[in-house]
């Protein structure tokens, strides 16, 4: 890393080398079964450099010699935008708990028998379901070095358990499914054992709705599916400056239910998507983005904060390139009313918990629209059965102007999202009856 | 290296061994609006081993590849951690084969040559009236992949792949409406270039989004322009048309029973590597295997289905060569490749002829599957009204059952087209170089998210 960073720094005004290695071990489960070990290991040197005010940028995978990548980061310099930042300087970054020694220590059998347990549990409740399982442990190394004394280095360890069933009758398929995540490892495989049961009993009647607009109830996975894509691009500071947020020019002004406040929090210790800094080196914080339905503020990496005039929030992530707005985890505040109750408010509904294709339609607009692959009819206040052949559409803006309740009980989703339900009014549905 | 590789695979303690090591070097360009934020290059070098014990695989990853005989051990270890049953895969003959092609690849074209051009497409977008911003990305690479085996198979192959999405953005009172359009090819520049008219009818028309009417949601019949249609094709039936979503599973096994008619005597679904000039077209796939060109289905009747050498073995069928992996950091595993519905007589104007109230849908947004539900999204669409196409409309999404909807196409016509844009995701492993294609098809009974 040092060589490159000198090797740069011969022909650059600033520079800055990103390395993470991670070694990762999957566990794969398939048809109910232990199918495959895995052993994963990776090196990447990524190196970002200004030279006549413009930024370039090259990465390695694997061994490059330095001289050959900073040849690479040069040549696209010439091309690179204006660089408005200047990388950050030596600091001291808060103490954010994202490493647990134990993770390593966790042995390939271990991970094993708590996918069999996990599987065993769900099959002793519906023998004939088919699932996929996966149980993974890593640990990662973020080491971070500019030319202007910054220096950031972190570990970080992850444990994450997931299990997907498929349930056949005739032609029809029922689809189930959890995961969990932590930066510790993970010992307990009921609560999703738990889920999965509660997503098969509340599945095992049909109920079919009419095409119309009815009231909703997201549950914390539902919330993920269907809502979250148009709310990260609508924050993301690089579409607000470019003008394709329709949040472009309601920043301090009530755009959502004053019940509704939302934030982004890489400070939670032991959460897969918490960082002491960012992959620019800038230290991870809380930033609130909703406040009681006002638009508070918006996620900035460093470049795009120069740009729009303000600080970056820490929120500067490569997704295999340069960084960019990224959220880190995200956190939508909890209210005071139960799932049950929210269900007995409701005459006749539905509860969404999994769409496929929402993120297919126009999310810069908060458009979503997906198929219903897991959601359950309301009838009279109670849970009538799972629907089918169902395709829900609606807007984020409007559904979330006006919120009828929020739960009180929050919950992770994918290791990114704590959330409660949100029971929304006026979800168009329509149903296929032929 | 050949040598290396020999000696590594001679480890004994396992029924099978590969080892793949590939060499890229890939370049991007992103552009928000008027500014091009990433000009980069990445280059990669790492390989993996996958060994099989009894039924069990284990799987090493890694960048160094300087330790190939630990990996295996490795590999080989995890593996027996597994295996407990009498296994072996389909069997197919060793092949030993280092002609490569020396295809220029799409680094022999210069950063700045792809940046004038996306800067004359980008001018185009930002200079269209009421046009907010654009989004430009375009990914290139090539690849050298070395895959040796135990079973004495060597290979030696060259991969290259280009894509290119541009995007439009117009907005108006707090509205935002895009359009998009993707291309791509196996590594040939060419394709990307002289899109010009065909950027600037994309950026007015999506000034035009901003007042157009959405669709009232329901059933429809639907008419799917030829990318969408391919869309179709790739999600509604691909994917389940992948083996190993089947092998173990009796009750999918049931459902997809070969001889089983889902369509029409007019429909037939061709999915091949073995069709030339695509992005999914190769010689040999990940696991050595020559590639094919398969019918999904023949005549309305499902007469095959895509496999690894593990999945054609489980099924007692013929592998396919479509077991491919995204990069050394992934086992292959069984993926679509060139799939297509093969062209009928229908002209358009025929097809639509006899529609009262319809939806034609155009372009391709993005699409995905449970199996049994899919969905997809169309980029453009307009209402169908007593047999003319009518009136603009949002983007709307689709969606159905795909036993149901296959039996629902009643025309298809006589216009094959293949969309080279996008990628195919599955099992982490996205974006895979894949295309898909069609005649113009009609679906009676398709829902549409609406109002």
């Amino acid at each position: 890393m040092e060589e490159i960073l000198s090797q740069a720094g011969k022909i650059a005004e600033q520079s800055e080398v990103f390395q993470i290695i991670s070694r990762i071990t999957p566990v794969n489960f398939e048809a109910n079964r232990l199918k495959e070990i895995q052993a994963k290991e990776s090196t990447i040197n990524a190196l970002r450099l200004i030279k006549a005010g413009r930024v370039g940028f090259a990465q390695a995978n694997g061994y490059i010699e330095p001289k050959k990548l900073v040849e690479m980061a040069q040549e696209t310099c010439q091309f690179g935008m204006p660089a408005k930042f200047i990388f950050p300087n030596k600091m001291v970054y808060p103490r954010i708990d994202v490493f647990d020694s134990q993770v390593e220590n966790v042995d390939i059998e271990s991970m094993v028998q708590l996918g069999e347990q996990l599987i065993a549990a769900v099959t002793k409740h519906t023998s004939s379901i088919v699932c996929e399982a996966m149980v993974t442990k890593g640990v990662i190394t973020v080491n971070i070095i500019n030319s202007e004394g910054g220096n950031a280095r972190y570990n970080k360890s992850f444990f994450n358990i997931s299990l997907e069933g498929v349930l056949i009758k005739n032609e029809d398929m029922l689809f189930v499914g959890d995961s969990l995540s932590s930066c510790s490892p993970i010992v307990d495989f009921k609560p999703i054992a738990e889920e999965v049961m509660m997503q098969l009993d509340l599945a095992r009647e049909t109920a079919s709705l009419p095409t119309k607009l009815m009231p909703v109830i997201f549950t914390p996975r539902g919330v993920a599916s269907a809502l979250m894509s148009p709310l990260i691009s609508a924050f993301n500071g690089k579409i607000v400056f470019d003008g394709a947020s329709p949040l472009k020019d309601k920043l301090g002004l009530q755009v959502f239910d004053n019940h509704f406040s939302l934030w982004d929090d890489a400070t939670l210790p032991y959460q897969v998507a918490s960082y002491p800094c960012d992959d620019e080196g800038v230290p991870g914080q809380r930033t609130s983005l909703i406040k009681n339905g006002v638009v508070s503020h918006f996620i900035y990496d460093l470049q795009t904060a120069a740009l729009a005039n303000t600080q970056s929030t820490g929120n500067g992530e490569r997704h295999g390139g340069a960084p960019a707005p990224s959220p880190s985890s995200l956190i939508i505040e909890q209210g005071d009313t139960s799932f049950s109750d929210m269900i007995k408010d409701v005459k006749e509904g539905l509860i969404v918990d999994t769409l496929i294709g929402a993120e297919q339609g126009n999310i810069l607009n908060g458009d979503f629209s997906g198929n219903v692959l897991l959601g359950y009819k309301i009838e009279n206040g109670q849970i009538a059965g799972r629907v089918k052949d169902t395709i829900v559409a609606g807007n984020v803006y409007q559904l979330l102007k006006q919120i009828v309740a929020i739960g009180k009980d929050a919950r992770w989703v994918e290791g990114f999202l704590l959330t409660p339900c949100l029971y929304c009014s006026g979800l168009s549905v329509a149903s296929r009856t032929v | 290296m050949r040598d290396k590789l020999a000696n590594a695979l001679k480890t004994p303690g396992a029924d099978y061994i590969e080892i793949r090591i590939e060499e890229s070097k890939a370049s991007r360009l992103v552009y928000h609006g008027n500014r091009l934020e990433e000009v980069g290059r990445t280059s990669s070098l790492g390989g993996n081993v996958r060994a099989l014990v009894k039924g069990g695989w284990g799987f090493v990853s890694f960048n160094n590849i300087q330790n190939l005989r630990e990996n295996v051990d490795l590999a080989i270890k995890e593996a027996r951690l597994i295996g407990k049953e009498h296994f072996r895969l389909s069997p197919t003959e060793p092949i030993i084969d280092v002609a490569m092609k020396g295809a220029k690849g799409p680094l022999a074209v210069s950063l700045e040559t792809k940046k004038l051009l996306l800067d004359e497409y980008n001018d185009i977008i930002l200079s269209t009236p009421k046009i907010q911003t654009s989004s430009i990305g375009c990914h290139d690479g090539q690849k050298k992949i070395t895959f040796a085996s135990s079973e004495g198979t060597y290979i030696e192959q060259t991969r290259a792949d280009i894509n290119l999405r541009v995007t439009a953005i117009a907005t108006a009172n707090g509205e935002v409406q895009q359009l998009g359009l993707s291309i791509g090819s196996p590594g040939d520049f060419s394709a990307i270039k002289g899109l010009q008219q065909q950027v600037k009818e994309m950026a007015q028309r999506a000034v035009m989004l901003l007042s157009a009417p959405q669709v009232k949601g329901g059933e429809y019949t639907v008419v799917l322009d030829p990318i969408l249609a391919g869309v179709f094709a790739h999600e509604a039936f691909g994917h389940l048309s992948e083996a190993d979503h089947v092998y173990e599973n009796k009750k999918l096994q049931e459902i997809m029973v070969l001889g089983r008619k889902f369509g029409d005597k007019h429909l037939n679904i061709v999915d091949g590597a073995a069709v030339p000039g695509l992005r999914g077209s190769y010689k040999y796939d990940d696991e050595g295997v020559p590639a094919t060109k398969t019918y999904l289905i023949r005549e309305g009747i499902l007469e095959s289905r895509l496999h690894s050498r593990e999945t054609a073995a489980k099924m007692k069928e013929k592998p396919t060569g479509n077991a491919r992996a995204i990069s050394y950091s992934f086992p292959p595993i069984v993926r679509m490749t060139n799939t297509y519905i093969e062209p009928e007589t229908l002209s358009f104007e025929e097809i639509i002829s006899d529609i009262k109230e319809g939806v034609y849908a155009r372009e391709w947004y993005g699409g995905t599957t449970s199996l049994e539900m899919f969905t997809f999204s169309a980029a453009e669409a307009y209402m169908i009204r007593d047999g003319k196409v009518a009136e603009l409309l949002r983007p709307l999404v689709l969606s159905g059952n795909v036993f149901a909807t296959l039996g629902n196409i009643d025309a298809i016509g006589n216009d094959l087209e293949m969309n080279q844009g996008g990628g195919c995701g599955k099992r982490g492993q996205m974006p895979l170089p894949v295309s898909n294609g069609s005649p113009h098809i009609r679906i009676r009974h398709c829902l549409v998210g609406g109002s």
